[in-house]
């Protein structure tokens, strides 16, 4: 592998990444401040894919389309709230589990009675669907580098949010002990559904955001959210720092061991058994790296609750 | 297969044979409508497909003005979901409390394996309108056993032999990681002499393709062969386009076809594929298919929808065949084998294995007037093909 092609694969991987950071962050947000294993997050991002393609569809323009899919994901997202997650706060993580998985089922065959099965598309903006010629014959989408660009404000953001401000410090403290927190005079139920509804919003910016270079299509978000919780497990669970960083972890592991594994696997295998078990063990290589992190840091990376 | 030795099946054979026996009177009276089970995966992700398969079958029926060979039919729709313990139990109950006379489409190969057996054995007709996995070809055929499509293999040679035939000397295959994967690989390889300058395999699940477009980019082949059914094609022909790769020839199977072409677009423009059938064949059995498709559920069909429409049409000449009385098994088996139907295909007959013998082409997506996107017929690439598997197939003659 030529030095060109390992920079090209090190930039793939910082940009899936960081497209895993958009969905994981909601996800540690909720899992960590309210102890709410919310399996449904992966949902919320489809849903978001599929406003932004609609409303994009809709208005003509992916700029309008990505614009209202926020709001809609938001009152979405609250509308879950209310109607299912809220009455299961105080249950175990069992019925949690279940909630969610059903809300699932639900909303991947809702929206395939809405929009049908077939997957739909999301054109790319104008001004970027152009590319960047990063090595010979290859182009490197300028969108990819908008995404790159865009989870790194988020990330920026978030950081500033729950780091520097008033209700960053509250929903830290919710973290931390709620129950002292609601004695203080503040209102959890409401502190929760804002950090909720903004978590669903994050899913369905990064669905929206995902769906000009991605199929948009019923149970687009399963997948996804696998990897999302390895994210947070080794980020820490309620760490935004720790969710971005183990995001880029996860990214570059999944991208440069699935380009390098097979020509590794060829130094003990003949090509075609190689290729095969190259293939296979790269798809395992990140759950493998979390076992490794976890066996050092059982908490994760960033732990907040020691 | 020692069916005779297995009281529980020769009892519900005398049961068969009792129930004809009752329904003989009504029968001549044209009251009794025929059964079919119509499996398709219905939810899930690759729900486009059965869809597809449904609706060419409904619109068959539609043409053939609800009746088979003159008699009325009613047809029972089993969602397989993509699970084939669900099916083999929904597939029994069809067997065993509807009394289904014949079990017609199937998209996935894995779902027909599963419904194989209960269906053969209880002595009904299974006609696959897609699925066309080898196990069914060679060894393991089955009189009861038709398929309206194809064998897998012969697609991916398709390609092989139509990169032969473009004189591609280094080529790029890339599939999932899963038993249809390998085998595409093969099929490329069983036709294709030139250099295989890689071959990689991702996960089913994958979705982010730019490592493994950025390698090709690197090894710049002169094309690429790829299969990438449902989600897996969207994405990795977008992100091919996006990449700047379309001067690299991209050939396919089950990647580019019209149940992806909507959310594919522009995209696809220009991509090849190998399939049995295209929308833009020149006959009349087909202008007449593909129009009324659009009109009726307003989208452009694919092969699953025209294989099943196919699967009508023969099951009335058959049953037109033995003059509505289908418990004589070899004279209707024989009535199918005939295939005397005009198939959207064109030519269109069965071989000793009674899979499909026909031609198959190149086809490329093309924008229409209209603005849709179909894929087209550019060449015929293989003629009345017989699939690899026929010759170690050992066929009774009567059941």
């Amino acid at each position: 592998m030529t030095a060109t092609l390992l920079l090209v694969q090190v930039l793939n991987g910082l940009q899936f990444g960081i497209l895993l950071f958009l969905v994981a962050a909601g996800l540690t947000l909720v899992f960590g401040v309210m102890d709410f294993i919310n399996l449904a997050h992966g949902v919320q991002y489809m849903i978001g894919a599929y406003l932004g393609a609609t409303l994009a569809a809709l208005t003509g323009s992916f700029w309008f389309g990505l614009l209202l899919a926020l709001p809609a994901a938001l009152v979405f997202g609250l509308l879950l709230e209310v109607l299912v997650f809220r009455h299961f706060y105080e249950r175990d993580h069992l019925s949690q589990v279940l909630a969610t998985f059903g809300v699932i089922l639900v909303l991947n065959q809702g929206v395939k009675a809405v929009f049908g099965a077939a997957p739909m598309q999301m054109p790319l903006p104008e001004a970027l669907s152009g590319g960047v010629r990063i090595m010979e014959g290859l182009l490197y989408p300028s969108y990819r580098l908008a995404i790159l660009a865009a989870g790194l404000v988020t990330a920026g953001l978030l950081w500033f949010l729950v780091e520097r401000t008033k209700l960053g410090m509250l929903v830290r403290a919710g973290a931390s002990n709620a129950p002292m927190l609601s004695a203080l005079g503040v209102d959890v139920r409401r502190l929760f559904m804002m950090v909720f509804g903004f978590g669903a919003m994050l899913a369905g910016f990064a669905g929206a955001m995902a769906a000009p270079i991605l199929s948009v299509e019923p149970g687009m978000g399963d997948n996804l959210l696998i990897l999302a919780f390895v994210v947070i497990v080794i980020g820490g669970i309620g760490s935004i720092r720790g969710a971005f960083l183990a995001a880029l972890i996860v990214g570059l592991v999944e991208t440069i061991g699935r380009s390098m594994m097979p020509d590794l696997m060829r130094l003990f295998l003949d090509p075609s058994a190689a290729r095969q078990t190259g293939a296979a063990l790269a798809s395992m290589l990140i759950y493998i790296v979390m076992a490794a992190i976890l066996a050092f840091r059982p908490a994760g990376l960033f732990p907040v609750r020691t | 297969m020692g069916i005779e030795t297995k009281p529980a099946l020769a009892r519900r054979g005398i049961l068969a044979g009792g129930a004809a026996l009752l329904a003989a009177p009504a029968l001549r009276a044209q009251g009794a409508p025929i059964k079919v089970g119509l499996v398709a995966v219905l939810t899930g992700p690759q729900a486009a497909l059965g869809t597809q398969l449904r609706d060419g079958w409904t619109l068959g029926l539609r043409h053939l003005e609800n009746r088979l060979g003159g008699r009325p039919v009613e047809t029972i729709v089993i969602d397989d979901e993509l699970r084939p313990d669900v099916a083999v139990t929904k597939v029994r109950a069809a067997l065993e409390r509807d009394r289904v006379d014949f079990v017609v489409g199937v998209v996935f190969s894995n779902i027909l394996q599963a419904i194989m057996r209960p269906v053969t054995e209880a002595n009904t007709f299974l006609i696959s309108t897609n699925a066309g996995p080898s196990t069914f070809a060679g060894r393991g055929c089955n009189p009861f056993f038709f398929a309206t499509s194809y064998n897998n293999d012969q697609v991916h040679s398709v390609m092989g032999q139509a990169a032969q035939d473009a004189g591609y000397r280094r080529v790029f295959l890339l599939t999932p990681n899963y038993q249809a994967g390998r085998d595409a690989m093969a099929g490329f390889k069983s036709r294709f002499q030139g250099q295989v300058v890689d071959e990689v395999y991702v996960p089913l699940t994958h979705v982010d393709f730019s490592a493994e477009l950025a390698r090709i980019a690197a090894l710049r082949p002169d094309a690429v062969f790829t299969f990438m059914p449902g989600g897996l094609g969207v994405n990795l022909v977008r992100q091919y386009r996006q990449a700047g790769l379309q001067n690299i020839p991209f050939l396919s199977t089950f990647t580019v076809d019209e149940a992806t072409l909507p959310a594919q677009g522009e995209a696809a423009l220009g991509f090849f594929s190998g399939a049995n059938w295209a929308p833009n064949m020149e006959n009349e059995q087909n202008r007449r298919f593909v129009r009324d498709m659009e009109a009726q559920f307003n989208y452009v069909p694919a092969t699953y929808a025209a294989q099943s429409y196919d699967t009508a049409m023969l099951l009335d000449s058959a049953v037109r065949r033995v003059g509505g009385n289908l418990a004589d098994k070899n004279a209707l088996r024989q009535a199918i084998a005939a295939a005397d139907f005009r198939s959207v295909r064109g030519a269109f007959r069965f071989g000793a294995n009674q899979y499909p013998v026909q031609d198959f082409w190149l086809c490329q997506v093309v924008r229409r007037p209209d603005g849709r996107f179909q894929t087209q017929t550019v060449r015929r690439v293989l003629e009345a093909n017989v699939d690899p598997w026929a010759g170690e197939c050992r066929m009774p003659g009567r059941v």
